[in-house]
């Protein structure tokens, strides 16, 4: 469990970042908090030629709260944006769901945009981001882009970025007022990726929901107008259409089984917590 | 004598260095000059000849200094000894054949673990992939392919035990109620994996391996005969601290013969470090057995007979001490009941897996998973509560010792008493209420028990039970376990305790202090204990090492026994100063004081200098009073009689656990509500201690129980090699335990104290299983629960 060489480039400013990337191009990879990247590497399950390492970039370490979302530039750890004060109003189902990411230690260190970078398809972060709404800002010596983070996810560890872009920060939509969140995942241990997460936003028009862990990205649904009594109906008929994997953990009609009562107890409590504007 | 310190829990001593980050562990160690480090290729295939391999590649890598494989490893070794004679060659790495995933195939050794590394990618082996066996009841199959040619099959010892008269107890049964289990593979996991630096003298001829190897040292001479010298020329040191076993680290064995090859070949010295996937891929694993029980019952659900049918899959190679997690046991198969008619048949089957060794609860949870789930469908049968089975059955007081139909004698305690403590203690009434409670509430709420007697201080002539009674008396007798400790005062009257009880965390050196400090009436801060041991200069035995539970029972006792004898010498120097009998003088305090005239006395450390500064005044028959080495066995461990019965173990404490669990509906997972474990372990040393042994025997208990398992594919794939496919339960999921004791002292043992390490760890798997059996409304079920599988039982019984 020792990597394989690599070049180290501890960026010191985005251009320098921007530079590497497109000099080295698919043979570089950028770390940022290193929780994904670290044991990838120590296993050889990644074998860049090169890190840029951007943790050093402080502009990057930025957390805005606005009326229109929330962004975390690229060195944003979990843990500083989760102690953030605004962030329960601001953003109540990444209040709720972020716990649920890794534990302390592991948040203390991996960013968000990292986690969204690697595209985990059990991963918390891109479900959040698919359930909520929002956009990803992509940067390379090329220029800017906003990827809707419905286009953002390609498939399991990939994503729309392309070979000298990096990510550089990423805005979550402001929830719309009096919407109801509610989030739940079953993982044998507590910090473990997922076996199948749920997220649910409950607005005045319907339903948002989001599964982690049955696809090779997350999945995510909308239904308008859905009314309480129907939420089973349709959950039952969700699950059934799902074509979730197999692992040894667990196999597709547990994920089935998962989507569909985990779903059921999530949508019914965000819609419960929804409340007049 | 009055005990201060034992029996009272101290801070460890130990503790400070740990918790600053200061511990001296194998990787911390200082690395001798010119020292290569060693990284291992593995095979990736279950089962393959090895046609060739190209290491030019390889040696040609700046950095690299040599490849090693079976070929020259053979040249210099022979194959390992063990307890069942066979033809089965067992190398420290693969000759011409691999057999399991992970087996060693070659060893690179470099200036750094990174280049070694790097050149382990560049070997090439030429495999030619073979039919596999992977579950032991289809190994043993005709027409299933054969592992070791030579032996010709996969059935590599069966033997059967008929105590006392089975067949009329079952024809006069009123219910013959049977169980099959399957009992998965799991691992200890300790949090530092193996480790060692070895090195050999081409001069002497000595081989010297620094390792944290926990013993049992019966394993020294098998690897010096592996080596081909005599053991003199194997020198085994250990490191001052080891960050855990819990038995596994028994398994470094055939690594530091590899690695002492290697160092020889290669003419500098050799450090490896195991990482996680080795360890978790190759470094052992508890057996996985394949049980079918059946009792005889009478209609008030007294058990009359047991008919054990017991496969024991052991691994690709049979690695000493194996058989010895099916021996072990051999002793208490009826567990902690008066059953008096007992028939076994064991079979020890080679697979396609990791070859097995020690881990914690060594044989016991594979016994009581199958034993303790039987009880519970007997009460099922007879229309009684398990826990009225359990009582009906157990072993009496006034039958103590009771020698089981096997062979062992349990030794003292009161069975039952502790039973209606623990309820008592643990709230049983409120915990049926809950049950009662949750049920009505629509929830899935289960209870679970299990009684167990957990053996201490292992007979070293067990593992030959496997041979029969002709086998033996050709191969001599074997019995006992010595257990030594060395106490010596200095000039200035500090104490010096050395003892070969190979530590892997459990503070041994604080307790040790303790019973010294007792034993002599001075303080534990005058008393350093050191706990190394070196082979090659040390007092050891055979039976020396950290297994078996065998530190408190043995190892403190065979401590207080030195410092016993120290004291009665001191005290005979006092008395000849004082002209009285030494019989009237006391030890407390820090001084040696007359016990009718207090101004008559003499401080501890003064006297203690008397011998090393006044030799010449001793008295004439008293040689010195300076240093006592104590060897003690204990004398209830003989070899196995011609009948086949043995006491595999010298002291055996009792734990009877129960809990309550509830079974998420959607999830399937489970949420352990309470569980409490009781455990009579004779006189406790260091309560603390005691309490953690019980809490961590759990946490190994409650991970086979939930989550883990060292899976296998039907065609031999590993399934488990990293943590994040080999799950097991941390903080977050483990519930704390109410541990409730009961404190029997144990007429074999010089303190009476008896183990307490592994007992939590036998009990949780089944009380657990059974509490969940309860909730989901089955006869039995087997591990691990994993939630997917309650789940597709939930919703096949549509509960």
């Amino acid at each position: 469990m020792k990597p394989a060489a690599f070049s180290y480039i501890r960026a010191e400013s985005l251009g320098e970042a921007l530079d590497a990337l497109e000099q080295y191009g698919e043979d570089a990879r950028i770390i940022a908090g290193g929780q994904s990247l670290g044991p990838m590497l120590n296993m050889r399950l990644a074998g860049p030629e090169v890190l840029i390492d951007i943790m050093g970039l402080k502009d990057l370490d930025r957390i805005e709260f606005t009326d229109d979302g929330a962004m975390a530039a690229a060195c944003v750890t979990q843990a500083r944006f989760m102690g953030r004060l605004e962030l329960p109003r601001a953003q109540p189902l990444l209040h709720e769901a972020m716990p649920w990411i890794g534990h302390v230690q592991t948040r203390s260190r991996g960013t968000i945009c990292g986690s969204l970078a690697n595209a985990d398809p059990a991963a918390e972060l891109p479900l959040l981001l698919g359930t909520i709404g929002g956009v990803v800002i992509a940067q390379s010596k090329r220029g800017q882009r906003g990827i809707p983070a419905g286009d953002f996810f390609k498939g399991m560890f990939e994503t729309a970025l392309e070979p000298d872009e990096m990510l550089l920060a990423v805005k979550f939509d402001a929830p719309k007022p009096g919407s109801g969140v509610a989030f739940t995942e079953m993982a044998e241990r507590h910090g473990d990726f997922a076996i199948v997460a749920v997220a649910a936003v409950a607005d005045q028009d319907g339903v948002t929901l989001g599964l982690g862990g049955i696809g090779p990205k997350p999945i995510v649904k909308r239904f308008d107008g859905l009314a309480e009594r129907d939420v089973k109906a349709v959950l039952v008929g969700l699950a059934k259409s799902l074509d979730p994997q197999s692992d040894p953990k667990a196999d597709a009609a547990y994920r089935r089984r998962l989507a569909r009562e985990l779903g059921l107890q999530t949508v019914l409590k965000a819609m419960e917590r929804r409340h007049a504007v | 004598m009055a005990f201060h310190h034992i029996g009272t829990s101290p801070e460890r001593v130990e503790d400070a260095a740990l918790l600053t980050g200061r511990g001296r562990f194998m990787d911390d160690l200082p690395v001798p000059a010119g020292a290569l480090h060693a990284a291992i290729l593995r095979s990736p295939h279950p089962h393959a000849e090895i046609r060739g391999i190209n290491a030019e590649a390889a040696l040609a890598l700046p950095g690299v200094a040599a490849v090693v494989t079976g070929v020259q490893v053979k040249a210099l070794t022979r194959p390992f000894i063990v307890g069942v004679r066979s033809p089965i060659d067992h190398y420290p790495i693969a000759v011409d054949r691999a057999r399991y995933v992970g087996e060693p195939v070659a060893v690179v050794l470099a200036r750094d673990r990174y280049v070694a590394e790097d050149a382990m990618e560049l070997i090439e082996v030429d495999y030619a992939p073979l039919d596999v066996a992977v579950d032991p009841i289809l190994a043993m199959d005709e027409d299933a392919p054969v592992l070791h040619t030579a032996h010709g099959s996969n059935l590599v010892s069966e033997r059967t035990f008929n105590y006392g008269d089975v067949e009329h107890a079952f024809a006069s049964a009123a219910h013959v109620v049977s169980i099959n289990t399957v009992y998965p593979r799991s691992l200890a996991s300790p949090i530092e994996c193996f480790g060692l630096i070895a090195d050999y003298d081409p001069h002497e001829d000595v081989y010297d391996v620094l390792t944290h190897f926990q013993g049992p040292f019966a394993i020294q001479p098998v690897m010096a005969m592996a080596l081909q010298v005599p053991s003199s020329r194997l020198r085994i040191r250990t490191p001052p601290d080891s960050g855990g076993s819990f038995g596994v680290k028994q398994g470094v064995a055939p690594y530091a013969v590899l690695m002492a090859v290697a160092a020889r070949i290669a003419r500098r010295p050799v450090k490896w470090i195991e990482d996680r996937m080795e360890h978790l891929t190759a470094a052992g694993s508890a057996t996985n057995r394949v049980s079918t029980l059946e009792a005889a019952v009478m209609a008030d659900g007294r058990v009359t007979a047991l008919r054990w049918d017991q496969v024991e899959d052991v691994g690709a190679y049979l690695k000493a001490p194996e058989p010895a997690t099916l021996y072990r046991m051999h002793t208490c198969m009826t567990g902690a009941y008066d059953i008096p008619n007992l028939a076994i048949r064991n079979r020890v089957v080679v697979t396609n897996k990791t070859p097995t060794g020690l881990n914690r609860g060594f044989g016991g949870p594979q016994v009581y998973f199958p034993l303790e789930q039987l009880m519970r469908k007997i009460g099922n049968v007879v229309g009684r509560d398990p826990l009225g089975i359990i009582r009906r059955n157990l072993v009496r007081p006034s039958s103590m010792p009771f020698t089981t139909p096997s062979g062992g004698v349990l030794d003292s305690g009161d069975y039952g008493a502790l039973v209606e403590q623990a309820l008592l203690e643990g709230n049983f009434a409120d915990l049926e209420d809950a049950r009662q409670r949750a049920r009505r509430a629509g929830k899935l709420y289960g209870i679970g028990y299990a009684a167990c007697v957990e053996p201490t201080i292992s007979n070293m002539g067990y593992i030959t039970t496997v041979l029969s009674a002709q086998e033996r008396e050709r191969a001599g007798p074997k019995g006992g376990a010595q257990a030594t400790a060395t106490v010596a005062v200095d000039p200035l009257g500090g104490v010096n305790v050395s003892i070969s009880s190979t530590p892997q965390g459990q503070g041994h050196r604080t307790v040790i202090g303790q019973v010294v400090a007792d034993a002599l009436g001075i303080a534990p801060d005058v008393v350093r204990v050191n706990a190394e041991l070196d082979t090659g200069r040390d007092p050891w035995s055979i039976a020396s090492g950290n297994y078996s539970c065998r530190f408190a029972g043995a190892v403190a006792g065979a401590a207080w026994r030195a410092a016993g004898e120290l004291r009665t010498r001191l005290a005979r120097v006092a008395a000849a100063k004082f002209d009285c009998p030494a019989e009237m003088l006391d030890f407390r305090d820090g001084k040696i004081i007359h016990r009718e005239n207090t101004n008559i006395g003499i401080d501890f450390k003064r006297l203690a200098g008397e011998g090393h500064w006044a030799a010449s005044t001793l008295p004439p028959d008293l040689p010195q009073a300076l240093s006592v080495t104590e060897f003690w066995s204990p004398d209830v461990l003989q070899p196995p009689d011609d009948e086949d019965r043995i006491n595999g173990s010298a002291a055996y404490g009792f734990i009877f656990d129960f809990c309550g669990v509830e079974v998420d509906r959607a999830t399937g997972q489970i949420k352990i509500d309470r569980y409490i474990s009781a455990h009579d372990a004779g006189r406790l040393l260091h309560p603390a201690m005691a309490d953690g042994q019980s809490q961590g025997g759990f946490a190994h208990g409650l991970g086979a129980a939930l989550m883990e398992e060292l899976a296998y594919d039907a065609d031999g794939g590993f399934l488990s090699a990293s943590l994040a496919d080999y799950p097991m339960p941390t903080a977050c999921e483990t519930p704390s335990v109410q541990i409730v004791h009961r404190q029997t002292a144990s007429p074999v043992t010089p303190l009476g104290a008896k183990g307490i390490g592994e007992g939590t760890t036998m009990s949780a798997p089944v009380c657990i299983a059974n509490a969940v059996a309860d909730a989901l409304g089955l006869e039995q079920i087997d591990l691990p629960l994993r939630p997917a599988k309650l789940a597709a039982i939930i919703e096949v019984r549509r509960l």
